[in-house]
Order: structure tokens, then C-alpha cells, then sequence
């Protein structure tokens, strides 16, 4: 059976007229594909290589470039929660926002709670920073926020 | 013109009812300058541009028609232009309020440059994080494509354009304009040695011109009121310096940190940090005072409270030891917070961000992050400054040993806070004490 979904498959047949070289598709296709499943795995990397006439190895070395994107063994939360720690927000509490959501859940950034609802990782600056300290979940920031917003918004 | 008559350019249709949309873009006189654009010949676009004065917004300055004259004349097949909306340094967010706010602005901004490059595909570059963003522009041009405005023919020109939304990975380094490309093309983003310049080799080894967002949103207007009207706003040529290029024109403050309203001001280049922080963003907070500004990003480095009448134009920071104006995201510190601290918080950040081609970069971000670590353990030594300063003066473009500014960025915060601040960082490591800022342990 295929890993990639007709969707997913559909999507990056989609962005082949778009670009010169079918390499430059290896970006849509890995958010693509971490959207529907929470991670890029093995069989995965190795289908839209084919679809891209790479090798494998091309695709893992752009995915493990950005530490945005997430293997099988380490796949992500139902949400991912993004801190910003860098220096606007940390000079309005980003820092101690951080330390207080990985007391409260227990785990470190990067890591996901037991029941599988949250990921949470650190950011550098969201590019929000007239609202620090702020977060990002999945891809919406939220402006000024607290520890309970924050529980409140993705375990409530 | 001063800065009291001064009428928002960039930021005027903030606020209204779906600003964002091409009907009302349309009812306050959007589009009109592409129509005037494309009744112009490309070169000519080039000239307004040019005579303007107007320079990039994203960090560098570099003036936008002249970096549009780079690229070959005579060259057969495609052109290609990306915006570079990658917007990640530390203070900086105009970009982002530029493009949900008002996106046919920077859109239409696009397409005239485009015309103007002879580009037929141009790729907008977002940041991932940038979710909003990236559906407003999705939509945006979807309307512009069901308008005439992209796609063939566009307005009856016989000018064919396509753009197409790429999103990022959540990367700074993707900022810098050849790691920019590398991404796009789907490779790690690691900065390409220059030269060739991009206008020479750059996207899929074609001829390319990358230009940040609030630079593309700059050229509307340009084109539909005039290069000598852009010219009336800013600071001109000091006429003792031929290398001086002027900062004209308006330019998006973004105000963050230690204030009491954070936010993003438009004004003429030049306004001075304090007046910035004074008048624009509601003083200091807690009626305290700041004890360092960053004036333009991270990167640039701090100016001292001695140092707030500064102009912010592309000049101003260089004479009180910053690296420049860099992005105009003004970051205030207030005289209750530790400068090893914010030094340490800076450095952090690049060596987080470095993308590791090189090894000056590389190392040099990632020890300085381990020797402020250990002095704000309480165990600095004296001599840990001088190491701290002899890494800032040894990595980056301007000592030529690495590829990109990323180091230069890593270096400016080191040199500018020591250099300003020594008698701070003696006391802090003579007291042996330990940060109270609370830091995850190991989170990296
Ligand atoms: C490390 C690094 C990060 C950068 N990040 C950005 C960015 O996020 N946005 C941007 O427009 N320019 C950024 N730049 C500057 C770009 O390399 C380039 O100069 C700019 O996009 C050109 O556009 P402009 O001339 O319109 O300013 C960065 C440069 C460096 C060295
Ligand atoms: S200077 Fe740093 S970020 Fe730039 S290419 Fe070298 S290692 Fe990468
Ligand atoms: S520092 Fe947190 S959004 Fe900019």
C-alpha cells in the first residue's frame, strides 16, 4: 500500500508546473505530509522521492536541515505549541512562559505529553513580538499570553 | 517634511474593513500604479525606482533600481524574482502586518517589479510560522487571477506573470538571499559563496532579484506619485560622503521589548530612538529607564541610553558602533535587566541559528553561548570578556571568514554590549553570583 495519501500525492503532483526542477517540490511535499501524519517517515521519504526522481537520501538530508520537520520514531502531538524565548519576549516573561507550560505538563520542549495532545517546542522569534510574549499553535500566533491561555486554548 | 505632517504611507489603510481585499484595495486606488507601470517601458519603471533613492528593507540597504540594473541585458530565458518574507530577526514584524493587513499592496508592489526585471515567475518566500499571512496571500492572488492582475495578458498588456506562495520551515538562516534560494530549490538552506551575485546565477542558476516585502510595498507608491515625492520624506545624501546613498522615504518602526505600547509606527526615516520610545510608543515601562536599545534587529548590536538621539536612518546606528539600521526593529531594554543576560539570550539565538557551513560561525556562536552560560552559573572568569571580544572580531564577512552575515549579526550584540557595558560584566563575574532570569537548563 502507498504511505502517501491521494491527497498528498495530488498535492505534489500540483506544485510540479510551478517550479524549474522537481527538487524544489521537496518542501511543499514534506509539509504536506507532516500535516496528515504528524511526521515524515521512512516510506514515506522514499515515495516522494520517486515522485521527485531524487534519491531518498536528498530528501532526509533537506528534511533533517530544518528541525521543523519530525520522524516516525519522534512523531508529533495533535498540537504543536511553539514558545518564543527570544529577546523581546524574554524581556516580558517568554522565558519563564516556557519553564512554567514544561513544569505544569511535565515534559521538556520538543517532547509531547502522555496523552498525545500537545507538542512543545521553543521558537525564536515568531515575528510577533508587539505581543510578547506570544505563541504559535500549529501555524496561528496568539498574542500576550499566559500559562492558563495557553492550557486553555489547547487542552481545554 | 516633519514628522507631525507626516500621513501614514504604507500603513494607510490599516484598520479599515477588509483591507485586505482587492474591492476595497480597488476603491482606495489600488492597481492604478501597475496600469501606469505597464504603460511604461520596463526600463523606465528601472529609472523612477532608481531616482527615488529607495533602498531595501530587510536589512542591507542596498538600493533597490540599482540592484535591478545587475542583472544581464541580454539574456534569453527566464528571470526570476523571489520576496523574501522570511522575516525571523528578533524585534522584526512589519512585514507580517504589511501582508494581512494589506496584502494587494505588496502584491501590486510585485508585479511592477516583476515587470520591471522582465521576470515572468516569481516566487514569495513565507516563513512558515506566517500562517495567517500565508492564507491571506493565497486568496489575495486568487482574486488577482480571476481580475486580470496575474496570470497572461495582465490588464490587456500582453505581460504575463505568475506568482507562487512558497512556504519555509521555520529557519532564520532562510532569510539570508542564497540560502533563501537554496531552500526554494529544495536543498538545506546553506548561503552560497559571492560571488556570482544572484542577478548573475542565483534561483535555478538563472539571473534572480530578491527583495524583502515592505521594499516591494515601497513601489506603488513610487510609481504613482514619483520619485521626487519619495525624496521629500527622510534624511538626504550627506554631501561630504559620495558613498552616502540618503535614506528616503517612510519606513515601519517595529517597537518592542521594555515599553509601554509595543507596536509598529510608520514614520520618515530618521526619527531618533528616543523620540521613538518616547512619543510613539508610551516611554519606558514602569516609569523606568532604558539602560541599552537595539536599534534595527538583534543583529546590529545595542546602542546605550547616551546614545538614544540617534537618528535610526541607514547611517545613524553605523556612528555609535552598531552594524546598521539593519530591519528599524527598535528593542528596548529597561535599567533593571542584566546585560549578561540579554547578551546571553542574543547569542543563543545564533548559535541556534547557524546554519554550520562554517566553521568561525559555527564554533564561535557556540562557545560564546557556553561562556555566557557558565558566567551567568556564577563561575566567569575575568578573562572570559576578552575571549568573548576577540570572537566577535573574528568571525563573520567583515573579517572575511565566513559566507554570510549571520556571523557579522552574531558578532555586533557581543562587541557593542561589552564594549558599552564592561564595567557590568566585571561586577557580575567578580560577584560570582548567578543569573535570576530562569532559563531551562540544556534547552537548546
Ligand atoms: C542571516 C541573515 C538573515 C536575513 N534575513 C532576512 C529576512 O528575513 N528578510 C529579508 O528581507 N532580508 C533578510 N536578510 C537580507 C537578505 O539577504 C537580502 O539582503 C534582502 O532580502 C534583500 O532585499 P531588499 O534589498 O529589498 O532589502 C538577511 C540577511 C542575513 C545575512
Ligand atoms: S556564516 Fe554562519 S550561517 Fe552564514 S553560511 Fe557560515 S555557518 Fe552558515
Ligand atoms: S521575540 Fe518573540 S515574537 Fe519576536
Amino acid at each position: 500500500m502507498s504511505e502517501l495519501s491521494d491527497n498528498a500525492k495530488k498535492v505534489i503532483e500540483d506544485h510540479l508546473g510551478r517550479y524549474p526542477s522537481k527538487q524544489a517540490v521537496t518542501l511543499p511535499a514534506l509539509h504536506v505530509v507532516q500535516q496528515e501524519t504528524g511526521c515524515v517517515s521512512r516510506k514515506a521519504i522514499k515515495e516522494i522521492a520517486d515522485m521527485l526522481e531524487l534519491s531518498p537520501a536528498q530528501i532526509n538530508d533537506t528534511l533533517s536541515f530544518y528541525g521543523f520537520f519530525r520522524t516516525e520514531e519522534d512523531p508529533l502531538g495533535k498540537k504543536r505549541v511553539w514558545i518564543c524565548r527570544s529577546l523581546p519576549c524574554m524581556l516580558r516573561g517568554g522565558e519563564e512562559l516556557l519553564a512554567e507550560l514544561c513544569e505544569r505538563w511535565g515534559i521538556l520542549p520538543g517532547q509531547t505529553t502522555a496523552d498525545g495532545k500537545v507538542t512543545l517546542e521553543l521558537a525564536e522569534c515568531l515575528g510577533a513580538c508587539d505581543g510578547a510574549p506570544c505563541m504559535l499553535v500549529d501555524d496561528e500566533l496568539s498574542l500576550c499570553v499566559t500559562a492558563d491561555d495557553v492550557e486553555k486554548m489547547v487542552r481545554g | 517634511m516633519s514628522n507631525e505632517d507626516f500621513k501614514p504611507v504604507l500603513l494607510s489603510r490599516q484598520g479599515k474593513p477588509n483591507s485586505h481585499k482587492l474591492a476595497s484595495y480597488k476603491a482606495d486606488g489600488g492597481y492604478q500604479a501597475l496600469a501606469k507601470a505597464l504603460s511604461m517601458k520596463n526600463t523606465e519603471v528601472i529609472d523612477v525606482v532608481k531616482a527615488s533613492g529607495l533602498r531595501g528593507r530587510g536589512g542591507a540597504g542596498f538600493p533597490t533600481g540599482l540592484k535591478w540594473t545587475f542583472l544581464p541585458k541580454d539574456v534569453t530565458g527566464p528571470i526570476y524574482l523571489c520576496i523574501n518574507g522570511d522575516e525571523s530577526e528578533p524585534g522584526t514584524f512589519n512585514n507580517r502586518v504589511l501582508i494581512e493587513q494589506d496584502p494587494h499592496q505588496v502584491l501590486e508592489g510585485i508585479v511592477i517589479s516583476s515587470f520591471a526585471t522582465r521576470t515572468t515567475t516569481a516566487y514569495f518566500y513565507l516563513r512558515y510560522e506566517y500562517g495567517r499571512c500565508y492564507r491571506v496571500l493565497k486568496d489575495a492572488i486568487d482574486e488577482m487571477y480571476d481580475n486580470h492582475l496575474l496570470g497572461k495578458n495582465i490588464l490587456g498588456s500582453g505581460y504575463d506573470l505568475d506568482i507562487h506562495l512558497h512556504r519555509g520551515a521555520c529557519a532564520y538562516i532562510c532569510g539570508e538571499e542564497t540560502g533563501l534560494i537554496e531552500s526554494l530549490e529544495g536543498k538545506r538552506a546553506w548561503p552560497r559563496i559571492k560571488p556570482p551575485f544572484p542577478a548573475i546565477e542565483g534561483a535555478f542558476r538563472r539571473p534572480t532579484v530578491v527583495n524583502n516585502v515592505e521594499t516591494m510595498a515601497c513601489i506603488p507608491h513610487i510609481i504613482n506619485k514619483g520619485a521626487e515625492w519619495f525624496m521629500t520624506m527622510g534624511v538626504p545624501k550627506d554631501p561630504n560622503n559620495p558613498r552616502d546613498a540618503g535614506s528616503y522615504g517612510p519606513k515601519l518602526y517595529c517597537i518592542s521589548g521594555h515599553v509601554n505600547k509595543p507596536g509598529l509606527v510608520e514614520l520618515p526615516m530618521g526619527i531618533t530612538a528616543r523620540e521613538l520610545i518616547d512619543k510613539h510608543a508610551g516611554g519606558v515601562w514602569k516609569g523606568r529607564k532604558a539602560k541599552a536599545v537595539v536599534p534595527g534587529g538583534i543583529s546590529m548590536g545595542f546602542m546605550s541610553e547616551k546614545e538614544l538621539d540617534t537618528p535610526l536612518d541607514f547611517a545613524g546606528p553605523g556612528r555609535v558602533g552598531c552594524l546598521g539600521l539593519g530591519t528599524a526593529a527598535v528593542i528596548v531594554i529597561d535599567d533593571h535587566t542584566s546585560m549578561v543576560d540579554v547578551l546571553y539570550n542574543a547569542c543563543r539565538f545564533f548559535a541556534h541559528e547557524s546554519c554550520g557551513q562554517c566553521t568561525p560561525c559555527r564554533e564561535g556562536t557556540a562557545w560564546s553561548t557556553k561562556i555566557l552560560e557558565r558566567i551567568r552559573q556564577g563561575h566567569g572568569k575575568l578573562s572570559d570578556i576578552d575571549v568573548l571580544l576577540e570572537i566577535s572580531s573574528s568571525i563573520g564577512t567583515i573579517p572575511g571568514t565566513t559566507i554570510c552575515g549571520l556571523a557579522d549579526g552574531a558578532a555586533w550584540p557581543m562587541k557593542t554590549a561589552i564594549n558599552k557595558f564592561r564595567a557590568e560584566f566585571e561586577e557580575y563575574i567578580k560577584s560570582g553570583r548567578k543569573s535570576e532570569s530562569k532559563t531551562l537548563a540544556g534547552a537548546h
